[in-house]
């Protein structure tokens, strides 16, 4: 019988339905960071269980690692001790970690791909809600809280109910100056920000078989902002070619065959959705958001809303955002003017996102009054970019080039924005306080849409702004 | 192991109004750095504390009629975004028992189960007659009766919702699913031995510490 991805990974890896009718689910791959996992450790020794599978279990440091000065000690000393604390987790349990003096470090949704840990038809479960992340390789990846971390740890295992699946076609092609952000953020808008409580998100269409596993993680990423706890795209030939070589993925003798059985954990042709929507691709431009959730979001070309034009229970949630941001009802998006430029994050700081924004900024300066910086998504990243030289076309314009982590996606670390700044940033949250000002106000957008507005100091359309693409060259999009 | 059974939780209410209250506003990511839960209760809405006692507004949190509140009433899609369990952590630290709302985001409903801290739903003209009578009467008893599936509030009964899945996990005890996971360790070998990615072997794996 044909069935969805979700489906098949969910039936091979349920070990047995729990008395509350919950499926105890085999957990393939388990991704660790310092934030979400150190009670769980203490539960763990509290309880005086082991790690089940350790092999299975991998670490790394990406939320409050500093992205300046990284020498050890840090200088924020509950940094170092949290960061102590999980090297001491990992030494005892036998985790491998992947460390500041690993060269394979990075916001743990970077790394995993990156190292060809992540893999079609796996489970993966992480202590962070960008999870979903690992969906754009065809695996069923959701975040998990840390009394979870702590069953995973234990059991290996998760007791979750089945998701139903809402497979979302974005049919077309998409303009030169439109990326993936701008069609999960398009999604999103349509959809709502909960609109996917209860779902898998199956993306597909032309439009998702034509991106790179770059843009792919970009809309997986950013599914939990549409309320979905999981997202995927099915795997093909682009997911398979991108896993060839890489450091954990199927040896040169096996790969072959994982790449056969890869494919036949994608969606059968007439599978059952619970529900199918489409959306065109061709008619999505650089999106905005205007407010306090990521579902609040415009056309760069368009402008914020008229609470008085809002229904009912949506007309408090507009105003109340409107009221934040200190945006008069109807007024264009484009020409805000903006305090902070962030790239980074792990929804758009993987190589393809930083050589877009450096296209953008390439010959240009950030304007006087902006402050820019550039975080990329793991150290992998920074080597690459900086043997491309794309380090030295961010300084040149003016913006800071850090080192790894998740930085000022949710401050934990010292990169944050102060008082009421305005930030175009390249994340997934523009919830109130999320980039570690209270007042502090975020515009979501894609990296060249930052970059643009770096160097603009304002919000404006990056379609202006793109450099002609040399002769006979078409861009992959 | 697992918990003590949950049937039913009574006391006064606390009101946040408005819906997508995200688990950055419950508890801003600054109060994460730490090895351990504790204390997280003194920052349960921090930033939103701080601006309304900036415009000599109280805060439900700040308001003492309140204190020692065990019933929080919401809106809808309570708890989206982060999947920081601290958001639960920090709400049952402070004192609530259990959350009635519109409806809630998924992560943070189960992070609040595996705490023991039942998030059960109603409709939300139902919940607006709650909130307006809490509102007026804040020493109101508020009853939530699991097995009955209503919340009574000044004398008048709401039906509330709860997946069966919680609903059994909680009147079980068997909220906190660790022990439940570990009873079948052979059910769970025989499952990993089925996944074919594991049998493979991986190229060069690079150096980690």
């Amino acid at each position: 019988m044909a069935a969805t991805l979700f489906r098949k990974v969910w039936d091979l890896h349920s070990v047995r339905t729990l008395p509350n009718g919950q499926t105890q689910l085999y957990i393939g791959l388990h991704l660790v960071h310092e934030v979400t996992s150190p009670q769980a450790f203490a539960d763990l020794r509290a309880r005086g269980w082991r790690v089940r599978a350790p092999e299975r279990t991998f670490a790394t440091v990406d939320h409050i690692v500093p992205t300046l000065a990284q020498r050890r000690p840090f200088l924020d000393l509950v940094a170092e001790e949290m960061t102590a604390a999980l090297e001491r987790n990992c030494r005892e349990h036998r985790i491998p970690l992947f460390g500041l003096d690993s060269g394979s470090q990075g916001i743990v949704h970077v790394i995993g791909p990156e190292l060809g840990l992540t893999q079609p038809g796996m489970t993966i479960a992480c202590g962070d809600s960008h999870t979903s992340t690992h969906g754009a390789f065809g695996a069923l990846a959701f975040g998990i809280g840390t009394s979870q971390v702590r069953d995973v740890l234990a059991s290996q295992c998760v007791a979750m109910s089945p998701l139903r699946v809402r497979r979302v076609d974005v049919r077309g092609r998409l303009a030169p100056g439109v990326y993936a952000k701008d069609v999960i953020l398009t999604i999103i808008g349509r959809l709502g920000v909960k609109g996917g409580a209860g779902f898998a998100y199956e993306y597909g269409g032309e439009v998702v078989d034509r991106m790179s596993m770059d843009e792919r993680m970009t809309l997986c990423n950013m599914s939990i902002e549409g309320g979905a706890r999981a997202g995927y795209v099915n795997p093909d030939a682009t997911t398979i070619d991108s896993l060839r070589g890489r450091p954990y993925a199927p040896s040169r003798d096996e790969f072959d065959e994982a790449a056969r059985w890869w494919r036949t954990m994608a969606s059968d042709p007439g599978a059952p959705y619970d529900d199918v929507v489409t959306i065109d691709g061709t008619a999505i431009a650089p999106t905005v958001t205007w407010g306090i959730n990521p579902g609040q979001s415009v056309p760069v070309d368009g402008r914020v809303p008229d609470p008085m034009a809002a229904t009912g229970a949506e007309r408090d949630g507009v105003a109340e955002a409107l009221a934040f941001m200190s945006f008069d009802p109807d007024q264009p998006i484009a020409g805000t003017r903006i305090d902070v430029a962030f790239i980074g994050s792990c929804t758009n700081a993987r190589l393809s996102d930083l050589r877009e924004a450096a296209r953008i900024v390439s010959g240009h300066r950030v304007a006087r009054h902006v402050r820019a910086l550039v975080v990329p998504g793991s150290q992998a990243v920074c080597t690459a970019a900086e043997r491309e030289g794309l380090d030295e076309i961010f300084r040149q314009a003016g913006f800071e080039w850090r080192a790894a982590g998740c930085s000022m996606c949710l401050a934990m670390n010292s990169d944050r924005l102060d008082g009421r700044e305005i930030c175009a940033s390249s994340s997934n949250r523009n919830f109130k306080g999320r980039q570690g000002s209270p007042t502090g106000r975020t515009l979501l957008m894609s990296p060249a849409m930052v970059a643009a507005a770096a160097v603009a100091g304002e919000v404006v359309d990056v379609r202006a702004w793109l450099p002609a693409a040399p002769a006979g060259v078409e861009r992959r999009l | 192991m697992s918990g003590a059974p949950i049937e039913r939780v009574c006391g006064t209410a606390i009101v946040i109004g408005g819906d997508d209250i995200d688990t950055d506003r419950i508890i801003p990511a600054r109060f994460l750095k730490a090895l351990t839960f504790e204390g997280l209760d003194a920052h349960v809405f921090e930033d939103d504390r701080q601006e309304r006692a900036a415009s000599r507004v109280l805060h439900p949190f700040d308001r003492p009629e309140h204190r020692g509140a065990a019933i929080l009433i919401v809106g809808a899609n309570f708890g989206c975004g982060s999947s920081r369990e601290h958001a639960p952590q920090a709400l049952r630290r402070w004192g609530i028992r259990a959350i009635v709302g519109e409806s809630f985001a998924e992560i943070f409903a189960g992070n609040a189960l595996a705490i023991g801290l039942p998030c059960v739903t109603a409709g939300r003209e139902p919940l607006a007659r709650a909130r307006a009578h809490v509102d007026a009467a804040p020493d109101t008893p508020v009853e939530i009766d699991l097995p009955r599936g209503v919340m009574t509030a000044g004398g008048r009964e709401i039906r509330i919702g709860l997946p069966d899945t919680a609903r059994h996990a909680l009147l079980s005890g068997g909220w906190d699913a660790t022990g439940l996971l570990l009873q079948r360790p052979d059910e769970i070998d025989a499952t990993r031995a089925r996944l074919p990615y594991l049998r493979w072997s991986s190229g060069s794996t690079p150096r980690s510490s």
